[in-house]
C-alpha cells in the first residue's frame, strides 16, 4: 500500500466484481448443486450485515440459482439494539449526562425517541469513533460520562480493553453489548423458519473463532460456513455450504482464513470474558435471548452505568410508540420471517432520510440496504 | 461498525501504534491484537483497536480487496462508506495528528 492517499473514484465500472470468470464460474456451481431442489429451495441464512450489502449492491440475489434463498438474519448490530435500551442512553442523557456513543446509535428509535432526538432539545450526545476517546473525554473533565456501548463481540472487546486500563471514575458504560452465536440458537429453532445452514460472519469470528460454532452445528445439525464481507467471498460461503446440505455433511467450515482461525484472537477473548459475561437479554423485534446479551461482570460492576445511574433507569420513561413504529416489521425482517418489501412502511413513510424502523437507519440494515439497491438490482456479473 | 480497516504500522510505543490508513496516521490501541506488532505489520482495525495482525502472505490480497471497495465511489455505497467514514474518523479524532 502505498501512502499516496485514496485512489481516485473509478468510472462506471466501479461496481464489477474483481474476478467476474470466478464469480460466473461459483454462482454455476451453485446452480448445479441446488438444481434438484428448484421446487423447494435450499434456504440459507447469513448473519452479517456486511454479507446483506455485497449481496445486494451485487444484486446477487437476483443472480442466485431458483433453487436457493439466501435470507438476511439478525446481522446488524445497531438494528439488534432493543428499544429499551435506547431508552435508557435516552434517559440518562435528559437527566443531563454527557452520552457517548458510535455514530450509529444517535438516530435509532428508542420506544419513541432517539438520541438525535433529545440532542435536538439540548440535551448532551456526544459521537466518538472509538471508546477509547470516551475514556479520554472523561479523563478531561469532572462530571460523570457515560459510554452507550453497543456491538457485537468485535466491538465489545475495545470496551472490555479500555475497562481494563483503569478508566477514571467518572466513567461509565452501559452496555448494549450482543453475542451472536445465541442468537443463532434462537433463529435456527424459529417456527416458520427453515434454514439448512448458516453464513457466519468474518469479523466477529476474527475475535471467537471459527469454533465458537462447532456446539452449535452439534446442537442443530445444520452446517454454518464462516465467509468474509467481499462478493467472491459471499459466494464462495454459499457454495460451501449448498455442498454441505447437499451432502448432508453438517459442520463448521472456514470460507475466511485471511483473517479467522479456528482458535480466534485468544488474548482478545481473555479480555472479552474478564470484563463480561452473557446474559439474557432482548434484541429488537426478536425476543429474549438467552446469553445474548454481554453484561459487565460484578468485578467492573463499579462502570456500569445501570448501576450507578439505577434511580433514574429503574423506570425510565417509555413514550407509547408512535403509530408508525408499531407497523414496522423489523422484528420480522431481522429473524428473517419477513423481507423489506413485505412492510406497509417500506419506502413510502420509511425512508433512510426518515427512518421509523433501525433497520431503515444503519448502513448494515437489511431495509436501508435493499431501499438503496431497490430491492433486487439488476446484477452485474451474468452478462 | 462491523467492518475492520487494515493499515501499516509505522510506529510503536507500548500499547499504542502509529498507523498508516492510505496515507492518515492514527494512534491505534495494540490491548487485543492476537500477535506481536513490529513497524512495517499491517493489522486490522476496529474502531481504534488492532483486532488482528495480517499474517505476510495474506497482506496483498486484503489491500487489494479494500482498493477496490474503496474505488467503487459510487454517490452512496453505504459498505464503501463504512470503510470511509471509519478513515475519516482517523483524521478528525485523537487530536487528528492528520488534520
Amino acid at each position: 500500500m502505498s501512502a499516496s492517499g485514496l485512489a481516485p473514484p473509478a468510472d462506471g465500472e466501479a461496481l464489477r466484481f474483481r474476478d467476474p470468470v470466478r464469480a460466473r464460474a461459483l454462482l454455476r456451481v451453485l446452480e448445479r448443486a441446488t438444481r434438484p431442489r428448484e421446487a423447494d429451495p435450499v434456504c440459507l441464512m447469513h448473519v452479517c450485515g456486511s454479507h446483506e450489502q455485497a449481496i445486494a449492491r451485487f444484486g446477487l440475489r437476483a443472480a442466485l440459482p431458483k433453487g436457493l434463498r439466501v435470507i438476511a438474519g439478525p446481522g446488524c448490530p445497531v438494528c439488534v439494539t432493543d428499544a429499551p435500551e435506547v431508552d435508557e442512553a435516552v434517559t440518562l442523557a435528559e437527566r443531563g449526562l454527557r452520552v457517548l456513543t458510535y455514530g450509529d446509535m444517535l438516530r435509532v428509535p428508542g420506544s419513541a425517541r432517539s438520541l438525535a432526538d433529545a440532542r435536538a432539545e439540548g440535551a448532551r450526545v456526544e459521537v466518538v469513533y472509538s471508546v477509547a476517546q470516551a475514556v479520554d473525554a472523561a479523563r478531561a473533565c469532572d462530571e460523570e460520562l457515560v459510554f452507550f456501548a453497543t456491538g457485537f463481540e468485535t466491538t465489545a472487546v475495545a470496551t472490555a480493553a479500555v475497562l481494563l486500563g483503569d478508566p477514571p471514575p467518572n466513567f461509565s458504560v452501559l452496555s448494549a453489548h450482543k453475542y451472536i452465536p445465541p442468537v443463532m440458537e434462537i433463529v435456527a429453532e424459529m417456527p416458520g423458519t427453515r434454514i439448512e445452514g448458516f453464513l457466519a460472519a468474518g469479523h466477529a469470528a476474527t475475535i471467537t473463532g471459527s469454533a465458537v460454532f462447532e456446539p452449535f452445528v452439534a446442537r442443530h445439525g445444520v452446517p454454518v460456513v464462516v465467509a468474509g464481507f467481499e462478493p467472491l467471498d459471499v459466494l464462495a460461503g454459499l457454495a460451501r455450504l449448498v455442498e454441505l446440505v447437499r451432502r448432508g455433511e453438517p459442520r463448521v467450515e472456514n470460507a475466511f482464513p485471511r483473517c479467522v482461525t479456528r482458535e480466534g484472537n485468544r488474548r482478545a477473548q481473555e479480555r472479552l470474558w474478564s470484563v463480561f459475561e452473557p446474559a439474557g437479554g432482548c434484541w429488537r423485534g426478536i425476543t429474549r435471548v438467552p446469553n445474548g446479551n454481554l453484561r459487565l461482570r460484578p468485578a467492573f460492576v463499579r462502570f456500569d452505568a445501570r448501576r450507578r445511574f439505577e434511580a433514574w433507569l429503574r423506570d425510565p420513561a417509555r413514550p407509547a410508540p408512535s403509530p408508525l413504529a408499531q407497523q414496522c416489521v423489523c422484528g420480522d425482517v431481522m429473524a428473517g420471517l419477513a423481507s423489506p418489501s413485505d412492510c406497509a412502511l417500506f419506502g413510502r413513510s420509511c425512508t433512510p432520510a426518515t427512518p421509523v424502523g433501525a433497520c431503515m437507519v444503519s448502513s448494515e440494515g437489511t431495509c436501508r440496504i435493499w431501499h438503496q439497491y431497490g430491492g433486487h438490482p439488476d446484477l452485474g456479473v451474468s452478462a | 461498525m462491523c467492518l475492520g480497516v487494515p493499515g501499516r504500522v509505522v510506529a510503536v510505543e507500548g500499547l499504542l501504534a502509529t498507523v498508516d490508513f492510505w496515507g492518515v496516521r492514527r494512534t491505534v490501541r495494540l490491548d487485543v491484537v492476537d500477535a506481536p506488532v513490529l513497524p512495517g505489520d499491517y493489522v486490522l482495525n476496529h474502531v481504534g483497536f488492532a483486532i488482528r495482525r495480517i499474517p505476510e502472505p495474506e497482506i496483498e490480497e486484503t489491500l487489494a480487496l479494500y482498493e477496490t471497495l474503496l474505488r467503487s465511489m459510487e454517490a452512496e455505497d453505504p459498505m464503501a462508506d463504512d470503510v470511509r467514514a471509519e478513515l475519516a474518523a482517523a483524521r478528525e479524532g485523537e487530536g487528528g495528528d492528520e488534520r
